[in-house]
């Protein structure tokens, strides 16, 4: 099987003997993952190294001996003490092993050759290697009907089960989803779900990964390929800023599939479903395959010189001539690889001049948050025992593998999570302690949990403090054990809130911790990297600010001389007239940006609108030029994670149409502009990097090459260059009796565009709905489900509203994103917060 | 009314109360035995926890629920200093053949209770929970109406006579599954779960049982012999039976003999042939018949043959003679038997009680069993004994524990059996296909080459 | 078919607190309803899971794990035979033979009218007493075949009270609201018991061996 055995550092050495041999291993551990780093591999089906082993299938049994004569013992639930003697080969656990592999074959259906797992079959490989070969069994095999959809993406064949446990397991124990279940007894157990109720878990897909036979199947790969007909590279998925290690596999040139890789810093071998059907997306018939170019009301197909040439025409007359540099701005960025990040950095701010350069779409963190505070990593932040502050957007929609990391450090490694959320999360029930606040003041609740302080030392049981056990008084006290030693997650919770809140709550905790360390909770793929290579206004590549004297870009023709406009500048600004070029590097502002008035007016306002993207998003259509960028897969390069951790991303198929690199793009249009980036491949670029960004230096291409870095190479944790500095306190927004503060959280499958692409998933999308407390929701005199008229910044819409006590008086939660309501309507950029006014519709 | 008793000079240490009709209520319990009713529990509130528990590890308890482990051994087995601690009782009795935890519970539910309370007093419980199996509806009602009378009359809940002791005794229903009387198995099954057993090691119920807390199993028998035991103290105890198997024990005795019945015998005195024909136990072989093999304690021991029957129930002779006394089940088996059915049938027990979790038993016991019907239909072929004994080597592999056949020069093997399962259930299943087979290859060659299923089970329908 | 009603979710939330962890109620509350029901419904599995705070996905894998539980109705009377090695001995496959042909029905199958479902089942602990059979798990000894035609009569024609139909196992209950539990709490809230530590200290002060739950 994929599984790679845990990494382990030995700190408490034994010696055991392994078929007469002497190793040291760490006391403890299962004897199973022991032998295999070792050189001894022990077959077995129902063990997986990331999952608590259950000791049921038996292929592992090996005798062990611990003074008392040898036994057999399944080496998967065994741990290594001192002296243990232990023979994998001997003719005693020969014959148990092969029993065990005819008991698990004389029902097993012999549908090989029509199987998805033929070929990377556990069960068929142990067979060829040690399994009997004719069979005494003449009886009838267990029947059940053919597949069954147990999910939208995946298909149970319970003939072909061998009921290791791996799949329920992980729903239950890794993904806290048991909505599948060994169900009746003995000889009949199957795995199952309740009737009509689907297993519906983000983490689905993970089940078809680690099923040691084809039982499971996902519904986008089913019958695509055989795995011999399939090659695979290693990289690094871009769906989200966690940046999970995938194997890309392709057959003629077609993505077919992602495999979660585990990489013990980041994914342990998981990945989301979003991420792992997101290969859909790249195959996508709605994929842009050549440039486009506006005459009149269309975009008509052109050729990538003539493109390429009215592009640099728009650009030029900021470049030489009487032109403003200002008059050039970019959005986007985000999910490039951070090679290409650099170049269009390079362009617009070293060519160009222009320093309007935003990544973020106003939905993100200001750039010295993400890049001036101290750092933690997600092991850190996982750290067994550990106390955690979090206060961001909910993980499991929006950084999936984060969410299963710090559940399974939650439920099994002792953290005690400190929520501080508007409304309840996946997070809630698992947190120690969750904490709501009131959307726009964070503040307020961290300063009375830091008030509280350290517990002194009559703080006894006795006490009456300690006997309080609301969240709160919960929260303050484990705020107060961490002391110094507290590691924050720090995101967004909700867009409808300014970034203004997030500093001040950062700044908050920073006054009362100092040595505070923060993991951001970033969204897009490599927002990170585009920060880091400076796409931010005022920023230049490796965390150095433009006016610094430390940068390194003397190769550079040029630097900004001003700070430039973040998004919600940029989009003002062309509202106003007075942006001439508008890049949208792969961002789609009237979808992403929270205030979607402004952002149509800043379409209409900006005289040409460049758009580079894989598909013709809402802002796309609106754009003068389209160039056609090459997608996942298509690349080779380097992604950073929220974490800062730089790893590979490798180019598997050619890209789609005449799609180019977007790196090359901005190379191309150098050119045009006179300018020679001499750039022959990401390498180079790299390379480049190195020598421009300070931070990056201990991360080279040499260093990522390595065996052992495929995890990737952290960037330094420890800030220098941009800073963090805490800005005086906004003013707490005031609260308006007859409104309601409005949240809106996205959720993993939303309205966006590769989801849209991905057919499998496109259909999980939920749609929008209201939800009121029921103190609320009576107020408003509606129906559980009615219509309720939402109005907020001026504008209005009708959305179905339901009761649900989990969200606080006061408040109203609606989803972003989602199709139906255009949610970002109501948002004001300029406001702290979304007031909104509800009535029931006529 | 199922028959009980014992011989002449046998103590009635928990049998006493058998033929008493109103045994069960509060005030029936009162008046017989003990003067004042629970009187076994004062004695114990007058000592330490520490002294109880000594006097329970001095009178050698054994476990009467199949494994004969010492009780007062197992309490001591909980780590020091973690709490809380649990008390399951194991009610679930349903190994084939047993029957003597049932009457018990039915007939006299106050000397269980009592016996819950000393235990849960000697080792410091939080709470008890008596297990019942699912399928003995009486035996509910008796127990929840006794722990009525008894939470009404203090002798369980808050501050039990007036100390500071106090324990909660749940009362829960199994809902039918075999394998749930497997300690770890009960212990799941009592978290809500499916009834699958657990790995020992680590999951030794004294150290990490239910919620993985130390949670002492017990079974029903082996508790009710402890309101005796504090009233008469460890001397009295053991002055009957063996000195390694002290006290007496339920022989459920069944099948071909005259007398069938639940019989309190001393322990490791009493011999099967004492059993099988003494008038106050079976009474002989049913009339006219005579003795073809037997089960010395419940389905899952291998078989003994009249060779044996010389040999006394206690644990550690029986085991050397390849069997073992397991739950006080002994079932007699005439000539009349036909081996090659009985084998089908206790093996289909097994295939269809297997909880499913150990590859080898849930796809073993199955395969054995067809196997075995095919041969009893006369479908049998000439591979198949040999197929047999194969698959019960990978359930159980190297020599099973066998009964000696001095007239073929065949030596005891000794219990117990090995396993490439997690429980014993899986193994157990070879127990009467050894057994059988090593004795009675003929009649399975018989049926499989002359193709005839040999007509036997003379008896009708009992009467 | 149905979720609890009132009245029984108020003994099922009663019973869910006579537990340290909710969970450990899902078999009784699965009894609960096969009380209400005959049988155990889709609809009260849901219930059972809220109730107890699990998937029902959960809830149906214990279920199903045990014979005891019914997924379809059945028969009014459950009528179960033990054929296991004792029964067997003196006649039990015979008695259920002699049962299907009485009742008209192969073994695991139910009378047209509903009235009866026929099992062959393991051992019922009942060994000394064969053949043995149950009927809505109430014990019958030492069955004749007239016997058993003579119990089949009794219950058609409503002569046996001793009875409930299906689903209703102990018509005795355990009392144990709120009022009487001594200490029953999640396993995280418990300490040393008192007694345990009073001895201890008594132990200590008077220089015996410490207390037994130490
Ligand atoms: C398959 C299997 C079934 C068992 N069934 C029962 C049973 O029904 N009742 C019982 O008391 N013990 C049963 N046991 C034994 C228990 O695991 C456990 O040893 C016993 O309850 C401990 O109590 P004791 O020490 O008082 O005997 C069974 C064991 C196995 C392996
Ligand atoms: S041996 Fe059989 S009954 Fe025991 S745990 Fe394994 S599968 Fe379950
Ligand atoms: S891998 Fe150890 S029992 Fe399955």
């Amino acid at each position: 099987m994929s599984e790679r055995p845990r990494p382990r550092t030995i700190t408490d050495p034994v010696t055991i003997t392994v078929d007469g041999k002497e190793v040291d291993v760490q006391r403890g551990e299962l004897l199973i993952d022991a032998c295999e780093r070792n050189g001894t591999y022990i077959p077995r089906f129902c063990y997986h190294p990331r999952m608590e082993p259950v000791g049921m299938c038996r292929m592992c049994l090996v005798e062990v001996d611990t003074g008392r004569g040898p036994a057999l013992q399944p080496s998967c639930m065994i741990e290594c003490s001192a002296d243990m003697k232990v023979a994998t080969a001997t003719d005693g656990v020969q014959k148990a092993q092969d029993g065990v592999l005819e008991f698990l074959l004389i029902n097993h259906p012999l549908d090989c050759p029509v199987c998805d797992k033929g070929g990377e079959c556990p069960l068929q490989d142990q067979t060829m290697a040690y399994g009997p070969g004719e069979s005494r069994w003449t009886e009838e095999k267990r029947h059940y009907p053919k597949p069954i959809p147990i999910s939208e993406t995946v298909y149970l064949d319970r003939e072909r089960c061998i009921l290791c446990d791996r799949c329920t397991r992980f729903a239950s124990d890794v993904a806290g989803d048991p909505l599948i279940h060994f169900m009746d007894r003995g000889a009949n157990t199957q795995v199952n779900t309740f009737p009509d109720e689907p297993f519906a878990s983000y983490f689905s897909g993970n089940t078809v990964q680690i099923c040691p036979v084809g039982a499971l199947t996902a519904k986008p790969y089913r019958f695509k390929a055989r795995p011999w007909d399939l090659d695979q590279l290693e990289s690094t998925c871009t769906g989200c800023s966690v940046g999970c290690r995938i194997s890309v596999q392709s057959s003629r040139n077609q993505v077919l599939r992602y495999l979660g890789v585990d990489s013990d810093p980041v994914n342990w071998g998981w990945l989301c479903d979003k991420g792992r059907f997101g290969f859909e997306a790249v195959n996508s018939d709605e994929r842009i395959v050549e440039p486009l170019i506006r005459t009149g009301d269309e975009l008509v197909p052109t050729r990538w010189t003539e493109a390429l040439t009215a592009a640099a025409d728009a650009l030029r007359g900021a470049v030489d001539g009487p032109g403003d540099p200002d008059g050039v701005a970019l959005i986007g960025g985000a999910r490039l690889t951070n090679e290409s990040a650099y170049h269009w950095v390079k362009l617009i701010k070293g060519v160009i001049g222009s320093d309007h350069v935003d990544a973020q779409l106003g939905d993100g963190l200001p750039a010295e948050l993400v890049l001036g505070l101290p750092g933690a990593t997600i092991d850190e932040v996982c750290r067994p025992g550990s106390v955690v502050l979090y206060l961001g957007p909910d993980p499991k929609e929006e950084l999936p593998v984060l969410f299963l990391r710090l559940r399974h450090a939650m439920v099994n490694d002792g953290v005690r999570l400190v929520e501080l959320s508007p409304v309840a999360t996946s997070l809630t029930p698992l947190a120690a302690a969750s904490v709501r606040y009131v959307p726009g003041d964070p503040s307020s609740v961290l300063d009375e949990l830091f008030a509280a302080g350290p517990p002194g030392p009559s703080d006894s049981d006795t006490d009456a403090d300690s006997a309080d056990t609301s969240p709160r008084a919960l929260a303050a006290r484990l705020l107060a054990e961490a002391g110094d030693d507290l590691r924050v997650v720090v995101g967004r919770t909700t867009v409808t809130e300014s970034a203004t809140a997030v500093v001040d709550a950062v700044a908050t905790i920073l006054a009362a911790v100092p040595g505070a360390r923060f993991l951001p909770a970033l969204r897009r793929g490599n927002v990170r990297g585009a920060l880091e290579m400076g796409m931010a206004p005022g920023l230049l590549p490796g965390r150095v600010r433009r006016d610094s004297a430390q940068t390194g870009v003397d190769s550079w023709p040029r630097v900004p001389v001003a700070d430039g406009n973040d998004t919600e500048g940029i989009l003002r600004a062309a509202a106003a007239g007075r942006v001439d070029t508008l890049i949208l590097l792969g961002a789609d502002p009237l979808a992403d940006f929270p205030d979607r008035n402004l952002a149509e007016r800043a379409l209409l306002g900006a005289r040409t609108v460049i758009a580079i993207d894989q598909f013709l998003s809402e802002s796309a259509r609106r754009a003068a030029i389209v160039l056609p960028a090459a997608g996942f897969a298509e690349v080779d390069g380097t992604t950073t994670n929220l974490e800062g951790r730089v790893s590979t991303v490798q180019q598997k198929v050619t890209a789609k149409g005449t799609s180019r690199p977007d790196w090359l793009i901005a190379a191309e249009l150098a050119a045009r502009l006179g300018h020679d980036f001499a750039a022959e491949d990401a390498d180079s670029i790299w390379g480049e990097i190195n020598s421009v960004a300070p931070a990056t230096s201990g991360v080279t291409l040499a260093e990522l090459a390595r065996s052992d870095a495929a995890d990737g190479l952290l960037l330094p944790l420890d800030p220098d260059g941009v800073r963090f500095d805490a800005p005086a306190r906004s003013d707490r927004p005031a609260i308006d009796s007859y409104s309601l503060r409005l949240v809106a959280t996205r959720t993993l499958y939303d309205g966006g565009t590769l989801l849209a692409n991905s057919p499998s998933s496109a259909g999980l999308a939920r749609g929008t709905a209201l939800r009121l407390n029921p103190v609320d929701f009576d107020r408003v005199g509606v129906v559980d489900g009615g219509q309720v008229r939402i109005t907020g910044n001026d504008r209005s819409f009708l959305v179905e509203a339901h009761k649900d006590e989990s969200v606080p008086q006061g408040v109203a939660a609606i989803g972003l994103n989602q199709a139906g309501a255009a949610v970002t309507t109501l948002i004001d950029a300029n406001a702290p917060v979304t007031d909104v006014r509800l009535e029931a519709a006529p | 009314m199922t028959t009980t008793g014992a011989a002449p000079g046998t103590p009635l240490i928990v049998s006493s109360r058998f033929e008493v009709l109103d045994a069960h209520t509060l005030d029936g319990y009162k008046a017989s035995g003990s003067y004042e009713g629970y009187a076994g529990l004062r004695a114990a509130l007058a000592r330490s926890p520490q002294q109880v528990l000594d006097e329970v590890k001095d009178a050698t308890v054994l476990g009467r629920g199949g494994a004969g482990f010492p009780a007062g051994t197992k309490w001591g087995f909980c780590p020091p200093g973690v709490w809380p601690r649990y008390i399951v009782v194991n009610g679930d009795e349903s190994e084939p053949g047993t029957y003597k935890d049932r009457v018990l519970m039915e007939r006299d539910p106050h000397q269980l209770i009592e016996g819950c309370v000393i235990a849960a007093y000697a080792i410091g419980a939080a709470q008890v929970f008596l297990y019942v199996r699912g399928e003995m509806a009486h035996a509910q009602e008796r127990i929840a109406a006794a722990l009525n009378e008894a939470y009404d009359a203090n002798l369980v809940g808050r501050n039990i006579l007036g100390t500071d002791f106090s324990v909660d005794i749940v009362l829960h229903w199994g809902a039918g599954a075999y394998i749930v009387g497997e300690e770890t198995a009960l212990i799941e099954s009592l978290e809500g779960n499916r009834g699958m057993p657990r790995l020992k090691p680590p999951f030794f119920p004294a150290a990490k049982g239910l919620y993985l807390k130390p949670t002492i199993v017990n079974n029903v028998e082996t508790l009710s012999n402890l309101p005796w035991l504090m009233n008469n103290g460890a001397t009295a105890f053991k002055e009957f039976g063996s000195d390694a198997s002290p006290g007496t024990r339920l022989i459920a005795l069944s099948g071909h003999v005259n007398r069938p019945g639940v019989y309190e015998i001393p322990q490791g005195t009493t011999t099967y042939r004492d059993l099988f024909y003494d008038d106050a136990y079976g009474a002989g072989i049913r009339d006219g018949h005579e003795l073809k093999m037997f089960i010395p304690g419940g389905a899952s021991a291998p078989w003994f043959f009249p060779e044996q029957v010389d040999i006394p129930l206690e644990g550690r002779v029986v085991g050397a003679a390849g069997s073992m006394v397991g739950s006080g089940a002994v079932v007699v088996m005439d000539e009349t038997t036909d081996a090659v059915r009985a084998c089908l049938r206790i093996v289909r027990f097994f295939a269809r009680e297997s909880c499913g979790k150990c590859t080898p038993c849930r796809e073993g016991t199955s395969w054995e069993e067809m196997i075995l019907r095919r041969i009893l239909d006369g479908q049998g072929r000439p591979s198949d004994i040999d197929a047999l004994l194969d698959v019960a080597d990978n359930i159980s592999p190297g020599p099973y524990p066998v009964a000696a056949h001095p007239e073929a020069g065949l030596e005891a093997v000794p219990f117990p059996p090995r396993q490439t399962t997690i429980c014993p259930l899986g193994p157990s299943s070879v127990a009467p296909i050894t057994s059988a087979i090593r004795r009675y290859r003929h009649e399975f060659e018989a049926k499989i080459t002359k193709r005839e299923s040999i007509p036997v089970m003379a008896a009708g329908a009992g009467g | 078919m149905s979720r609890f009603t009132p009245e029984n979710e108020q003994l099922a939330r009663e019973i869910v607190a006579r537990y340290p962890r909710p969970k450990s109620a899902t078999i009784p509350l699965c009894h609960l309803a096969q009380e209400q029901d005959g049988y155990l419904a889709d609809d009260a599995m849901t219930h059972i899971a809220e109730l107890v705070g699990v998937t029902p996905a959960e809830v149906l894998g214990t279920a199903s794990f045990y014979e005891m539980f019914k997924r379809k109705p059945i028969g009014k009377y459950l009528i179960t035979v033990c054929t296991n090695i004792s029964c067997q001995l003196l006649g039990g496959e015979e008695l259920l033979e002699h049962a299907e042909r009485t009742l008209g029905i192969s073994s695991g199958s139910t009378t047209d009218d509903g009235l009866f479902t026929l099992e062959d089942v393991e051992c019922i602990a009942a060994c000394t007493e064969a053949p043995a059979c149950q009927v809505n798990y109430r014990y019958q000894h030492r069955v004749s075949h007239d016997d058993f035609d003579q119990l089949v009569d009794d219950l058609r024609e409503g002569r046996r009270d001793e009875v409930p139909a299906h689903g209703t196992l102990a018509r005795v209950r355990q009392q144990l609201g709120a009022d009487r539990i001594a200490n029953i709490t999640p396993p995280e809230a418990q300490d040393q018991p008192v007694w345990i530590t009073r001895h201890e200290r008594e132990a200590q002060s008077s220089g015996t061996a410490a207390g037994g739950g130490s």
